[in-house]
């Protein structure tokens, strides 16, 4: 690690503070470390099926979850762990989750691609690409028809964002303003089309203009300027206007799922974006160059973030599996689980 | 502490592979992230990359070997500070970590059948309002609209969506009025874009809210399907009980006059087969609105199959503050002794008209409307089917895997032994539906065929 250099002057604003710098470092390691921590039980056969992995686009969720508040919502697709994380579900139950196991979020019965959070308002965890898009809309229409001030982050890829229903709920979502920041997590890579073979939008935002949704794009490997975005489109959205597109740019290192031989792409584009624009050497480069934090302090921080992983591994390792009687519950619900 | 590099699963599917090529050599150091070897697995050559850093102290198995078992060990790594010699010295912590998880759970004997055996039927036969309950006439236009005022009235948070239902006045004009008395909150008209509005109102429907999304046609809910299906009917599993959507999909179902293959088609046999949807096909006014009001109330998704030929027939329904009809529970429309009539929906005209003219020829036919098909009162046709020992299915849907076959495969798993002739399911014919008036007559279920049916079980 240490031998990486950040060749980009970091975009540290002098007013951020150093305890807010730390936090943003720690989430983003923790997702990091979580992600890494998941592909090595996965080769072990401990998580089956798909897994799709986050590392490198962890700048999105933390920054966003940085602009949210209290009530807020938010809902994505199958690359769901570092949301998760983000918004502050335990890791334990998450792993649990990844080994199928009866403490997981879902009782062992969604799996990577299906988790959900009552109490932290997080809606999945969705496995058709793009079907999430209509549902986050559908939370804002919730929230609206309460009267509140609530918000639904709804993410969705780049690769999503040539889904049909993705514009049906522009229309929608324009016409009667919802709550909503559409976030597309432009990862430049629908599975493994490049954006450019499948998408002929350059900027993918732009298609908000036609609805009259508001857009920008976003660096999507800083995590301060992602925060910064946010809370202009949240702020947009709470105010009664509408919804607002961001169009984070992004990128995946890892593959799109466990089993991509990522033959569309270079390893030399993959180690060059690791080296230049890491966005947790950013903002270790900042906390270092701003004499926020030594060198020992982040090491410490490092085997903080090391310990929590490990121990939802073990915790993921030891749950059982669920008792077989699960298999039959959950099918209907004798009162809403959500209205409880 | 030296630690085993093991032979990775990259597929969901792998159980070995090739290591085909080293890309390190022992003495590298190497960081989280850096590509340690390239595996071919039974889809493709992946790399394989570093997790944590340290160096490699010894490779185990070389470049080139085949058949390498997943969680074999394939390398040492040694940790900052250790030598070669440590390489020797490795925990079994890490190939102890990869045993097999824990024995896999045996796969279920059996489905878990639905009705329990014919000895032990649970049968409910009380009726559906008291005895000396005053009754008026209504369409069941008029009911399902009742039925939704009702429940608007009662929560707030139900509301109505769907295209032309509120300015149109519904395109059926079943959600007359509804607008004047609710207003453009809860009365919603949304543009054509069922995709669109089906996930909205299933995303409002795990935001709290009790969405009725009505289709114009359930024609055009296949452009909604997966939202009706994958976010709607599974949500409450994939999640281990935290979410779930109460909502209700209704819209006119199954053919109506002349209008073609794609405005024809009866969804019954389809949406039936989800696990996680409820599923209401009423016949009369009083089911309409009974069955609706319950529909609205229920915590999961139910998708409600109307008709517009039924939607200007009129019904005796019971005068009651609120009236509702289970879920799960058959209606015995005539008693008869002969033969079991089963239908459901617009079936049951074919069904009723078929036992008025058999009574003419002696021949004496118990009418069962299921209502509901999901759950489905399998019980009480059973029950009918000990005592008549013949059974004959009506709907107007297609014939490969429709409800029919079904009752069809339950009678014989569980009434084996009542049975004294096959059971014939009666359904439309297999072909897209035609626009001539002789052809598509033709291509529905009659009242003839139903007769047929019944002489050919009865063996007249």
């Amino acid at each position: 690690m240490a031998a990486r250099k950040t060749t980009r002057k970091s975009s540290a604003k002098s007013n951020v503070s150093k305890d807010e710098l730390l936090t943003y470092y720690k989430d983003m390691l923790l997702i990091r470390r979580f992600e890494e921590k998941a592909g090595q039980l996965y080769g072990m056969g401990l998580i089956g099926g798909f897994c799709h992995l986050y590392i490198g686009q962890e700048a999105v969720v933390v920054g966003l979850e940085a602009a949210a508040k209290e009530g807020d919502k938010r809902i994505t697709s199958y690359r769901d762990h570092g949301h998760m994380l983000a918004c502050g579900m335990d890791p334990k139950g998450v792993m649990a989750e990844l080994t199928g196991r009866e403490d997981g979020y879902s009782k062992g019965k969604g799996g990577s691609m299906h988790m959900f959070s009552k109490e932290k308002h997080f809606y999945g965890g969705h496995g058709i690409v793009g079907a999430q898009v209509p549902l986050g809309a559908g939370l804002a229409f919730s929230d609206r028809y309460r009267g509140n001030d609530n918000v639904t982050f709804t993410y969705f890829g780049d690769g999503a964002a040539n889904q049909g229903q993705v514009y049906e709920t522009f229309n929608m979502a324009a016409l009667w303003k919802l709550p909503v920041v559409f976030v597309i997590e432009n990862n430049q890579y629908a599975m493994g089309t490049a954006q450019a073979r499948s998408t002929s939008t350059e900027d993918i935002h732009t298609r908000g203009v036609p609805f009259g949704i508001p857009g920008e794009i976003v660096d999507g490997m800083d995590v301060l300027a992602v925060k910064a975005a946010g809370e202009k489109a949240v702020a947009h959205c709470r105010a009664g206007e509408g919804p607002y597109i961001l169009e984070v740019k992004t990128y995946r290192y890892r593959g799109h799922s466990m089993s991509d031989p990522a033959k569309y792409r270079t390893r030399e584009e993959v180690q060059k974006m690791r080296e230049e624009r890491d966005p947790i050497e950013r903002v270790r480069t900042m906390l270092l160059d701003g004499k926020h934090a030594t060198e020992d302090d982040l090491k410490a921080v490092d085997k903080e973030i090391k310990e929590v992983v490990n121990a939802s591994a073990e915790f993921a390792k030891e749950s059982p599996e669920p008792a077989l009687d699960e298999l039959w519950t959950d099918i209907y619900a004798e009162t809403a689980p959500q209205e409880a | 502490m030296a630690t085993e590099l093991l032979m990775p699963a990259l597929s969901p599917t792998m159980e070995e592979g090739t290591l085909a090529k080293w890309l390190v050599k022992e003495g590298d150091t190497v960081s989280s992230g850096d590509i340690l070897a390239e595996i071919e697995t039974d889809k493709a050559t992946m790399e394989f990359e570093a997790v944590d850093e340290g160096t490699i102290g010894k490779i185990l198995v070389d470049e080139g070997t085949e058949g390498v078992k997943v969680n074999t060990p394939i390398a040492v790594i040694l940790e900052e500070g250790e030598d070669a010699s440590a390489a020797d010295n490795v925990s079994s912590e890490s190939s102890q970590a990869a045993e097999e998880p824990e024995e896999k759970p045996s796969a279920p004997a059996a489905a878990k059948p639905e009705a329990e055996a014919p000895t032990e039927l649970m049968v409910d036969s009380s009726p559906d309002w008291p005895e000396g309950t005053e009754m008026v006439k209504s369409t069941v236009r008029e009911a399902l609209r009742d039925a939704m005022a009702e429940e608007m009235r009662n929560d707030e948070n139900v509301f109505l969506m769907g295209e032309e239902v509120a300015e149109y006045q519904g395109a059926y004009k079943v959600s007359q009025g509804l607008l004047d008395e609710f207003g453009d909150k809860r009365v919603i008209d949304t543009p054509i874009t069922e995709h669109g509005f089906t996930g909205i109102g299933v995303g409002a429907a795990f935001g709290g809210l009790r969405p009725i999304v009505e289709f114009m046609t359930f024609n055009f809910a296949m452009q909604a399907i997966d939202q009706i299906i994958n976010s709607a009917a599974k949500t409450l599993y994939m999640s281990g009980g935290q979410m779930g959507a109460p909502i209700v999909f209704r819209g006119a179902n199954g053919a109506a006059a002349r209008v073609g293959a794609q405005h024809s088609h009866d969804y019954a046999a389809w949406y039936s087969q989800v696990p996680g949807l409820k599923v209401a096909m009423p016949y009369s006014a009083a089911d309409a609105k009974g069955l609706l009001k319950s529909a609205i109330r229920d915590p999961n998704p139910v998708v409600f199959l109307e008709n517009e030929i039924l939607y200007g027939r009129s019904f005796e329904v019971p005068k009651l503050d609120d009236f509702t009809v289970p879920f799960g529970k058959a209606k015995i429309w005539r008693e008869g002794e002969d033969v079991t009539l089963v239908s459901f929906g617009i079936g049951m005209q074919y069904a009723l008209e078929a036992a008025e003219k058999l009574a003419e020829d002696g021949i004496s036919a118990e009418v069962v409307d299921l209502r509901t098909l999901r759950p489905m009162d399998t019980a009480s046709v059973i029950k009918s089917v000990m005592k008549t020992n013949r059974c004959v299915t009506v709907e107007e849907g297609f014939p490969v895997c429709s409800i029919g076959s079904y009752i069809s495969s339950v009678l014989m798993q569980e009434a084996f032994d009542s049975l004294d002739a096959p059971v014939i399911t009666c359904t439309g014919k297999d072909v897209p539906m035609p626009y001539a008036a002789n052809l598509e007559k033709h291509a529905l279920i009659t009242t003839d065929e139903v007769i047929e049916a019944v002489k050919k079980v009865t063996y007249r």
